[in-house]
């Protein structure tokens, strides 16, 4: 059985890499390149999976919520992913690389019963990037 | 080839182990358990997997399919309460993944035939929290 709980955080980024020049930057991300930056309110939804256990639930919702919300959440959210997150200086702040940290900031201590096993981030309503957890 | 039909009903429930305290409960089930029950609009969504038959061009009649899921899961459960009138909830405790158990064995033997058999059944408690159910593995 899969459990999958959605959250939302709202963050600021630019994609920018120094291997390019600011013309390259520009004709390769666009207006994700504009220099000041920008937001996405961001969709995340974490996938768990096991056995139903005894008390009828995969994972105790609260104690998944407060994993996210310590972990990943508190972290993000109403942050600069350029300026404010360690972890991604010196890497671009695409979803796909924010995606590869939440997942890592999970599974680097994940402790709950079930296992983590998908991490899904939508930028925009049309933009969604999909992590399995091997 | 997967076919996904959706149904929606609304229905209230407690999640509360009757043997424990009400802190146990509280503690396993947050706000689930409040003992007199609350309500979602629960959102069904039925995957079958199968090839499209060569004459009908259907991978299963989307008629049947309804009916199907109307007389099993949206009659029995629309605008009830679980625990006190949908068996077996007056004994298991009605959370999202033993609904979503309860609705594949009630479906499942409807379903399967010949070249076609159920994938998975996705049950949305709000639409913030779902589970996935393809039967025992």
């Amino acid at each position: 059985m899969r459990l999958t709980s959605r959250y939302r955080f709202s963050a600021s980024h630019r994609l920018d890499t120094p291997a390019l020049t600011p013309e390259e930057n520009q004709k390769l991300y666009g207006k994700c390149n504009n220099p000041h930056g920008h937001g996405h309110d961001y969709v995340l939804e974490i996938t768990v999976d096991g056995p139903v256990d005894p008390d009828g639930q995969v994972v105790n919702r609260e104690a998944l919520d407060a994993v996210v919300r310590e972990r990943v959440l508190a972290r993000l959210d109403h942050k600069n992913l350029n300026a404010d997150i360690p972890e991604l200086a010196g890497s671009v702040t695409t979803t796909e690389n924010l995606a590869t940290l939440v997942r890592k900031s999970l599974t680097d201590r994940w402790t709950l019963p079930a296992r983590l096993s998908g991490v899904r981030i939508s930028e925009t309503a049309r933009n969604t990037f999909e992590l399995e957890v091997a | 080839m997967f076919l996904t039909r959706k149904a929606e009903f609304s229905a209230s429930h407690v999640c509360a182990n009757p043997a424990w305290s009400a802190e146990r409960n509280q503690a396993v089930y947050g706000n689930n358990a409040n003992p007199n029950g609350h309500g979602h609009n629960y959102v069904l969504e039925v995957t079958l997997t199968g090839d499209p038959d060569p004459v009908t061009g259907m991978v299963f009649d989307l008629r049947e399919l309804k009916e199907i899921l109307n007389r099993e899961v949206v009659d029995p459960m629309d605008h009830r309460f679980l625990n006190k009138e949908v068996p077996p909830f007056d004994r298991v405790i009605p959370t999202t993944e033993n609904l979503a158990v309860e609705i594949w064995k009630r479906i499942e033997p409807q379903i399967t035939r010949e070249g076609v058999s159920l994938h998975n059944v996705r049950l949305y408690e709000t639409g913030d929290l779902y589970v996935d159910y393809g039967g025992k593995r």
